[in-house]
């Protein structure tokens, strides 16, 4: 049995960053880290976008992960790698698996999820047709090629236009295969501005909106597909499916939160994050167990997963040495309204302080007013010009103001 | 020339034009939206991320330290796999200044991922 002030399971950018902020306030720190080396999703992501607010400046993704490595590398933080954390038990002690010490158990005084998400697969959107070689997930071509240095087709289509299937796109064009269209569901786009451009537009990629993969034909090796428009229910107009001849398709069809080893430990989720349910300090239902990150919600900007992450650290720092914080006993829930997805945290201890609630809205609304209230006063109310599930959206109240449950809703 | 602004989630539908020697930006509701069509239209740049093959064999992420003209990307990306990187490069190593003389370097941005021990 090991002892450890924090331990923190994830060495992506909100494990690094979790860990960086508990010995920043004292604790002995654990992270351990089941990949070969630190980063997480950042290694492979070697397009630029990452760390404009951070840093002030636009990296690449493995150089914002360089960042936080250097960091670390400062810091008293216990770094484990090759290890993987297999359960959580409902006492908090965690099962870890390591190549050198094989079985470890270890007992933390607070524990820091940061275990990223992974990939929806053909399997989980029940795609009809044969399983040939060629289907991949976005993410998992992103890392054949970006650090295998392998190019998994030549003639590619891409199902969903989230930033990841986008840049892909862009990758793929760029390594010389040939990316005939990019095929959504939704009658927009959940990715950025910026790459419909740059990473479409810019290369003449056409996308469908509506549209869906039908079935997928060829074996052993893929042969092309077919696809259609959907109605207003999103199923898809068969009698208006066609054909396009390619060798791979790749699938950018959504994240699932890597919460697996929660399993049993009693900690609750949310059922539309697939994350934990936490409170202003991302504590999660079972006392002493922290989550920040894609693990906890899906973003989209890693300078918020940083943020958050750091959040989670220091408090479970201050968990682990000095107890639960004060408070004044009461709890006022965060619930979304119209139009909101989701708001996070899901509690709020009452109290001082300032508290960010950020939330994701479930439609693309234009010229829309974002209204917080408590008890049926306004907290917050201010118009955007347009806000969209594809972009995080935060506001900032006022733990003083607070003297009941809380909605955030849109004003349509 | 058509394309969607890139400032925020609106993607404002930019129609730009040249009338008499002038550029001029129709559809966008910003000054932001005005800047960037005049920009696109008259001088795109594009950073131009990819990899580059080092000297056991591997792969080493690079970009260009600033981006370059749009219309030049694939003259980059073809210059740069003619280049091998040391394999020992550390992030930040320039592998070409100047490229093509466009006043951007190539410059390393990640290190190869280490192999499990066999
Ligand atoms: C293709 C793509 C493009 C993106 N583009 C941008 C962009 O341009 N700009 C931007 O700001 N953001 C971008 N993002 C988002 C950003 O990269 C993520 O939000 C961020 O990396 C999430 O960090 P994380 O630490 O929560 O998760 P991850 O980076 O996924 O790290 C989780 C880590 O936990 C480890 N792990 C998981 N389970 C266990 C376990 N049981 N035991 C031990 N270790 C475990 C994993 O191996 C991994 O290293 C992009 C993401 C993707 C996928």
């Amino acid at each position: 049995m090991k002892k450890f002030d924090v331990l923190v399971i994830g060495g992506g950018p909100a494990g690094m960053a979790a860990a960086i902020a508990a010995d920043a306030k004292g604790a002995s720190v654990l992270l351990v880290e089941r990949d070969v080396r630190l980063g997480g999703i950042l290694n492979q992501c070697i397009h630029a976008g990452f760390g404009l607010h951070y840093f002030g400046e636009e990296l690449t993704g493995p150089e914002y992960a360089d960042r936080f490595e250097k960091r670390l590398a400062k810091t008293g933080v216990k770094v484990m790698l090759g290890a993987m954390a297999l359960s959580l038990g409902g006492d908090g002690e965690v099962l870890l698996l390591s190549p050198e010490e094989g079985a470890v158990h270890v007992k933390a005084g607070a524990t820091v999820l940061a275990m990223g998400c992974r990939e929806r697969t053909a399997g989980a959107i029940a795609l009809a047709g044969t399983r040939p070689a060629g289907i991949y997930t976005a993410g998992m071509a992103q890392k054949m090629c970006n650090i295998e240095g392998y190019l998994v087709g030549k003639r590619i289509v891409i199902l969903g236009s989230g930033d990841i299937g986008l840049i892909m796109a862009r990758r793929m064009t760029l390594e010389g295969a040939h990316v005939e269209r990019v095929i959504e569901l939704m009658p927009y786009s959940g990715g950025l501005k910026r790459n419909i451009v740059q990473c479409l537009e810019d290369f003449g990629i056409p996308i469908d909106y509506s549209h869906t993969v039908t079935r997928v034909v060829g074996k052993p090796r893929m042969e092309g597909l077919y696809y259609a428009p959907v109605d207003e229910n999103r199923r898809p107009v068969l009698s208006e499916e066609k054909f396009i001849p390619c060798d791979c398709l790749l699938l950018s069809v959504g994240l699932i939160p890597e919460n697996d080893i929660l399993n049993g430990s009693g900690v609750k989720l949310s059922r539309v994050t697939s994350g934990a349910e936490v409170d202003e300090n991302r504590m999660t239902s079972l006392p002493g167990v922290f989550s920040c990150g894609n693990v906890l919600h899906v973003h989209d900007l890693v300078d918020n997963v940083s943020h958050e992450a750091e959040i989670a650290g220091s408090a479970a720092a201050e968990y682990a040495l000095h107890g639960a914080p004060p408070t004044n006993g009461e709890l006022h829930a965060v619930t979304p309204g119209k139009g909101v997805r989701y708001a996070l945290p899901q509690v709020i201890h009452g109290g001082s302080g300032s508290v960010e609630v950020f939330f994701r809205t479930d439609n693309v609304y234009k010229n829309c007013k974002v209204v917080a209230e408590c008890a049926g006063r306004t907290l917050y109310s201010k118009k955007r010009m347009i806000v969209a599930p594809g972009e995080m959206e935060k506001i900032a109240l006022k733990k003083e103001d607070l003297d009941g449950d809380v909605t955030v809703r849109l004003e349509i | 020339m058509k394309t969607i602004c890139i400032n925020c989630p609106m993607g404002c539908p930019l129609d730009i034009t040249e009338e008499e020697g002038k550029v001029v930006v129709r559809g966008y509701t910003c000054k932001r939206g005005l800047e960037y069509g005049v920009s696109e239209y008259t001088s795109p740049v594009r950073t131009v991320t990819t990899l580059m093959r080092t000297s056991d064999g591997g792969v080493v992420p690079v970009k260009t330290s600033r981006p370059v003209p749009k219309g030049r990307m694939f003259d980059v990306l073809e210059r740069i796999r003619s280049l091998t990187a040391p394999a020992d490069a550390d992030i930040g190593f320039v592998a070409e200044s100047d490229v093509l003389g466009l006043g951007s370097d190539i410059v390393v941005t990640g290190r190869p991922a280490p192999h499990p021990a066999k």
